[in-house]
């Protein structure tokens, strides 16, 4: 590029009102959506559809009532979607072949489910025996111990104490004699080795010789030492007659009967393969009859159950027995009930009534997976209840003193047994069940509380609801046999809460209830009972009943600092209010509601509770708000959440509670009281000082507020409006300083300049886009980016771009030179370290665009009642001559840039830079000046130089120096095309 | 390698009655082939009885065991002299199942000083140099169901108190209590559980443990006499600890297979059965209710 004639930039003179209307598209009126056809016919076409197949009359024709022109429009047009699928979209096609998919799939499933059916229906026993397993695991963590525990086996190795076992000689189990010789054999070995007893062990080391005992079985099995194995199944059960240390006794026997189950289920494989193994046809059915079981297979079964009916002691004959209950269906199909009610009296010999409960409880589970008929339930809860009285039998009564258990903490222990026998017992759950239940506790004067608290937990909520009264005449009537009376309350409050009872029982049952928990002297209990209870207030009565009950909570938890014990219970009552009041403002509208908060007085958990409120807050709150109590309310929790962020907060909890504060900051509104709302928002900024987003939030609300302001006042400010905003204007200048991120204070000095702008306030504008351009030095090389760091050329390109569209409206300060703002962002864009040259130059273009624009006589937009530059200067030619001077030194930046492209032998981008700036001279510069014209047609022939050229962007600029030439005023462009095809 | 016999009969629980065909195989498997003089079954039943040391001295016990009486004697030879090739070689067999004299079979029972027990032994006689191949079976006889007699109900009702007790030493160490209930038959049908009911009304005393024991009664009759002794067969715990008061609970066990047959009185020998119902205090004080009892096959 030669240098010889120095670039002389003249601007262009444009009439933008004028090419606007030359350049808007062509527009014509349609009396069809465009979008129509496509998913217009669906089922009609099917017929034709398939055969017509060219691309012509792809979309189908067939839809009674189109009109007659859109064929020919859509004829021409050919819709691609359509021809690619002959006509139908994919969705149609696929409805044509008889069914949808889905529903074919659905029929499928359904025909054969059919025979399934039976099973499947029977949902209820895998859901019950599914909840099984969850239980397993609270009781397991519920009783635990700390006391010294003693286990009695012959199969572990450790312990010193030997103790001569009396063994009840078994019958040798079959005739064949040489297999019954080897099971002696194996018999006397253990024989031999004779019990030992490990005494003093921790829980810990217990449930660790169980498990060795499990695994023991297993390999005992798998070992094919199947005396072994039930010898170790027989002592595992032995384990649960012993009831030393009480507490541990539930998760004993989950972790035995857990073995035993495995036992079963390994007899019953055994049994089954070696049932298939002589059977001609193969598998047997799931649900086999005892007919298709071989007859050997049958005689393994037998002697299985001669052998445990020989088992001399009660209780492990009784579980082993259960255990391998199952195996029945290889000898008999109609025996089960009848096995079940016989095992069912037979645990009436056991004395023990812990023992016996949670005998009942095995019983129960077993002998549901087995047999559909309940009768056995029903015999159990009733035996049970009969023999009731032995809870309390002397026995029972010395055995506690020995081990220093109190009997209340003995009859919880009770309640996971019997809460499954109720549960299996209350199935499937009519309510004449609960009536008989209640019945049968009457006539055998059955008046513990152990048995009503799980007779309230096993049956419907709504049953028990529906006579919540007489429930409280029961609860009240209880022996006092030890059982906490606080439990029976807490789980009729938690019916009442899943279940309303009847209306008119409202008021009569939170009065007696209440009355009898607030005289709970335990703080404990009192907790427990409170949660349940306020749910059921704050769900059927108004904010006064639970107002009281806060009361009376606050003033039973206070004495002693209570409360630090109960945070959990205090913390459920929180998301219980909040769960059950749908305007979060009636809590604030209580007085002690905050009180209630203030015994938070951990720090963590009241940052915790106050997340909490203002999540439902802020879920919740749809309305504005603008009630003083309530702001000050929820301005207080904010605070409090806004105080716990500190220097080792990590971002997505800070993220978090902006969040939330802003919010809340969103939700008030004082409608038209706009200086009470600066004043809140005033407010909110000494109190968050340390959240960036909440900031940010700030000064985008009192932006809106300002731009609220004109909008009402049309335009035309008042004295007071005018200093409202200049006010306002203020206020976001200040605040954006306090945020960190300079992205965002960039952004917010654009916005508010702008909103200045458009309120007539120059002064502030003028500061807010002076910082703003003071700030871009400090504008970060990088942003991270989901997480990666990428360049920030891309982002401050834009910025600057918008800056600029903005710049082109402010007018000039007076005190300041010609076009002040516009030339400090040049300073700017040339002092900043880019990282590609190109945003640098593509920048410079932009600001050719600014220049060219500012030296028109009229701008293309203004802003209402803001004089711009063209009318403050009305095209002064000195103006017009420093325009034109500084488009020069832009223009000559840009050439620079152009050689430095052919120094590194960058062409492609040299010929699209130069493309581009032919583009913009031939839009902004007046081609009849020489040194214009001839630059162009440089430009154009660089482009081309190395054949590196966009073709449709040349093609694109073509076709717009043809269009401007068929203008008025277009000799020039006509030239430049004449040129342009003589050089190519 | 020594071949390896096995008798199989063909019902899987070896059960026969009296006049029942038994047909079987016998299994010989070998690694090598072995030759042999002829393979013979035998099938025999004996009744087997004992004096005890407790009725007559040790030594009269030892030397003057009463001989068995012979119930079935029956040789088969399954195949005549010849080479049985190596691998697994099944040679079938089947003989009618007749009692030896005029007598009926008895049913197979394993006791102490009596015993009932029918063999089957298999014999591969081979030449002088090498050993004769073994092997014995047992199989059951049982009474046919139709023939024999069958059971009848019986109930028994029992009040249990210090007033009812024999054999009391110290009448008045003995605590107060009452234990009632009742058997359901006491001609009980082997195959079926025996039954009854159980209640203890009051007792002073802790019950530490409830139990069923089953006991034989074998005697046997000789020239120079008879024994009689009576021995446990097994014992059932019913009810285990403090049991609650007025509550039935039930009285059920099943019969053991061998080691328990229908009532059997015959010119040398008788078995007989009882069924005791022992009750031991938490202060191990134990009192026993007997109850002889009839057992019949159907």
């Amino acid at each position: 590029m030669s240098k010889s004639i120095p670039f002389q930039w003249t601007p262009r003179k444009r009439d933008f009102v004028l090419e606007r209307r030359f350049w808007r598209s062509q527009r014509d009126d349609v009396t069809d959506h465009p979008l129509r056809p496509l998913i217009g016919p669906v089922t009609e076409s099917k017929s034709i559809s398939r055969k017509v197949s060219s691309a012509g009359s792809s979309t189908n024709s067939s839809t009674p009532g189109t009109p007659q022109p859109r064929r020919n429009v859509t004829a021409v047009l050919a819709d691609p979607l359509g021809a690619a699928l002959d006509g139908t979209d994919p969705l149609s096609q696929f409805a044509k072949e008889e069914l949808d998919p889905l529903s074919k799939i659905a029929v499928e499933e359904a025909n054969w489910e059919q025979p399934e059916r039976r099973k499947i229906s029977d949902s209820f026993e895998d859901d019950v025996l599914q909840e099984w397993s969850a239980r397993k695991a609270a009781i397991l963590t519920r009783f635990t111990t700390s006391e010294r525990l003693s286990i009695m086996t012959s199969f572990l190795s450790g312990g010193d104490k030997v103790v001569a076992r009396p063994q009840a000689v078994g019958p040798p189990q079959n005739a064949v004699i040489e297999k019954v010789k080897n099971r002696l054999e194996q018999l006397d070995e253990f024989e031999e080795g004779s019990v030992k007893e490990e005494g003093d062990l921790t829980q810990g080391e217990y449930v660790a010789r169980i498990e060795q005992l499990n695994s023991e079985l297993k390999q005992a099995w798998n070992t094919d030492q199947r005396v072994k194995a039930l010898k170790i199944a027989i002592q595992c059960s032995k384990l649960l007659a012993d009831t030393n240390v009480t507490q541990f006794y539930p998760s004993k026997f989950v972790l035995i009967t857990d073995i035993l189950d495995i036992f079963g289920q390994l007899v019953h494989d055994r049994l089954r393969s070696k049932a298939e193994g002589n059977r001609v046809r193969g598998k047997l059915p799931v649900d086999f009859t005892p007919d298709m079981v071989p007859e050997a297979a049958k005689e393994t079964c037998r002697n299985w159950f001669f052998k445990i009916a020989s088992i001399r002691e009660l209780v492990p004959r009784f579980y082993v027995e259960i255990a391998i209950l199952r195996s029945y269906s290889f000898l008999t199909s109609s025996e089960f009930t009848q096995a079940l009610l016989r095992l069912t009296r037979m645990i009436r010999g056991i004395g023990d009534p812990l023992v016996a409960a949670y005998a009942r409880c095995y019983l129960c589970r077993v002998g549901l997976s087995i047999t559909r008929d309940r009768s056995f339930i029903h015999e159990n809860l009733y035996d049970f209840l009969a023999a009731h009285k032995q809870l309390y039998s002397r026995s029972v009564r010395a055995e506690l003193l020995r081990q220093k258990v109190d009997l209340g903490s003995y009859l919880t222990l009770y309640t996971p047994a019997l809460d499954w026998i109720l549960q299996l017992a209350a199935h499937p759950g009519t309510e004449q069940q609960l009536l008989d239940v209640l019945t049968i506790c009457k006539n055998l004067n059955v008046k513990s509380g152990l048995v009503l608290n799980s007779v309230m937990v096993g049956f419907k909520a709504v049953y028990i609801a529906a006579r919540a009264t007489h429930f409280v005449d029961l609860i009240t009537a209880c022996d006092d046999d030890g059982f906490p009376q606080y439990i029976l309350f807490r789980t009729l409050g938690l019916c009442v809460v899943a279940a309303e009872p009847p209306r008119e029982q409202h008021h009569t049952l939170l009065n007696v209830v209440w009355k009898v928990v607030s005289r709970l002297s335990d703080v404990g209990h009192y907790a427990a009972c409170a949660e349940v209870w306020i749910e059921f207030a704050a769900k059927y009565f108004g904010k006064n009943e639970v107002n009281a009950i806060l009361h009376d909570m606050i003033r039973h938890l206070t004495p002693n600092r209570a409360y630090e014990q109960h945070y959990p219970q205090l913390q459920s009552v929180v998301s219980i209010l909040l769960r059950n009041t749908q305007d979060p403002e009636i809590l604030f509208g209580m007085d002690k509601f905050l009180t209630f908060i203030d015994m938070f007085q951990k720090e963590v958990v009241k940052v915790e509770v106050c997340k909490l409120i203002m999540e439902a807050y802020c879920r919740q709150k749809q309305d504005a708000v603008r009630d003083p109590v309530v702001i000050n309310g929820v301005m207080f929790l904010c605070r409090v959440l806004h105080d716990s962020v500190n220097a080792m907060t990590v971002d997505d909890e800070k993220r978090q509670i902006a969040q939330l504060i802003c919010g809340f900051l969103k939700s008030v509104d004082f409608g038209r009281d706009f200086e009470q709302q600066l004043g809140f928002y005033v407010d909110a900024r000494a109190a968050f000082t340390n959240l960036d987003y909440v900031h940010l939030q700030l000064v985008q609300s009192v932006n809106r507020l300002a731009v609220e302001t004109r909008k009402i006042v049309g335009g035309h400010h008042t004295r007071k409006t005018a200093s409202f905003v200049r006010a306002c204007a203020a206020y976001c200048f200040i605040s954006v300083p306090s945020i960190s991120s300079v992205i965002f204070r960039l952004q917010l000095y654009l916005l508010s300049g702008q909103v200045a702008l458009s309120n007539q306030c120059l002064g502030q504008a003028d500061a807010c886009f002076k910082a703003a351009l003071n700030l871009i030095p400090d504008f970060p090389k990088t942003i991270e980016v989901d997480g990666k760091p990428k360049s920030s050329d891309f982002f401050l390109a834009t910025y600057l771009s918008n800056f600029m569209s903005t710049l082109l409206i402010v007018p000039d300060p007076p005190e300041q030179g010609v076009l002040y703002l516009t030339r400090g962002l040049l300073n700017c864009i040339q002092t900043r370290q880019w990282d590609a040259a190109f945003s640098k130059t593509n920048l410079y273009l932009q600001v050719l665009c600014l220049l060219a624009a500012s030296a028109q006589e009229s701008y293309p937009y203004h802003i209402e009642k803001v004089d711009s530059n063209d009318a403050l200067y009305g095209s002064d030619p000195k103006f017009i001559a420093e325009v034109n001077r500084l488009c020069g030194v832009v223009v000559e930046e840009i050439f620079s840039q152009l050689r430095a492209f052919d120094d590194t032998s960058n062409h492609a981008k040299q010929a699209s830079l130069s493309l581009e700036l032919l583009n913009r001279l031939v839009s902004f510069a007046d081609l009849s000046q020489p040194s214009s014209f001839k630059y162009a047609g440089k430009l154009w022939d660089l482009c081309h130089r190395h054949g590196k050229q966009d073709s449709k962007v040349v093609e694109r600029t073509v076709w717009y120096l043809q269009q401007r030439a068929a203008l008025p005023g277009g000799e020039k462009c006509k030239d430049l095309l004449a040129r342009i095809h003589q050089a190519s | 390698m020594a071949a390896n016999i096995e008798i199989l009969v063909r019902k899987a629980n070896k059960v026969y009655h009296e006049g029942e065909i038994i047909s079987g195989v016998v299994v010989v498997v070998s690694p090598s082939d072995v030759r042999h003089d002829g393979i013979t079954l035998f099938a025999d039943g004996n009744v087997n009885l004992q004096l005890s040391s407790k009725n007559v001295g040790i030594f009269e016990a030892f030397y003057n065991s009463v001989k068995p009486v012979s119930l079935v004697s029956c040789v088969l030879e399954v195949a005549s002299a010849g080479k049985i090739p190596a691998g697994k070689t099944e040679i079938p067999f089947e003989f009618p199942l007749r009692a030896r004299s005029s007598k009926p079979l008895y049913e197979t029972y394993h006791g102490v000083f009596v015993s009932i027990q029918y063999m089957l032994k298999c014999e591969i006689r081979r030449s002088f140099l090498a050993k004769d191949l073994v092997k014995t079976a047992e199989f059951i006889v049982e009474y046919n169901l139709n023939k024999c007699p069958k059971s009848e109900s019986k109930p028994v009702q029992f009040v249990i108190s210090p007033d009812s007790l024999q054999n009391v030493k110290e009448r008045a160490r003995i605590p107060r209590f009452k234990i009632t209930g009742h058997l359901d038959s006491t001609v009980c049908c082997l195959r079926k559980p025996f039954t009854g009911e159980l209640i203890v009304q009051h007792s002073e005393i802790p019950i530490k443990s409830v139990e069923l024991q089953l006991v034989r009664v074998e005697t046997c009759g000789c020239a120079e006499g008879y024994s009689r002794d009576a021995t446990e067969i097994q014992n059932i715990q019913i009810g285990e600890g403090d049991v609650s008061c007025g509550i039935a609970i039930p009285i059920h066990m099943v019969f053991p297979r061998l080691f328990t047959c229908p009532t059997l009185t015959t010119s040398s020998f008788k078995i007989e059965f009882e069924v005791n119902i022992v009750v031991i205090f938490q202060d191990d004080h134990l009192i026993t209710e007997n109850f002889p009892i009839v057992l019949t096959r159907s």
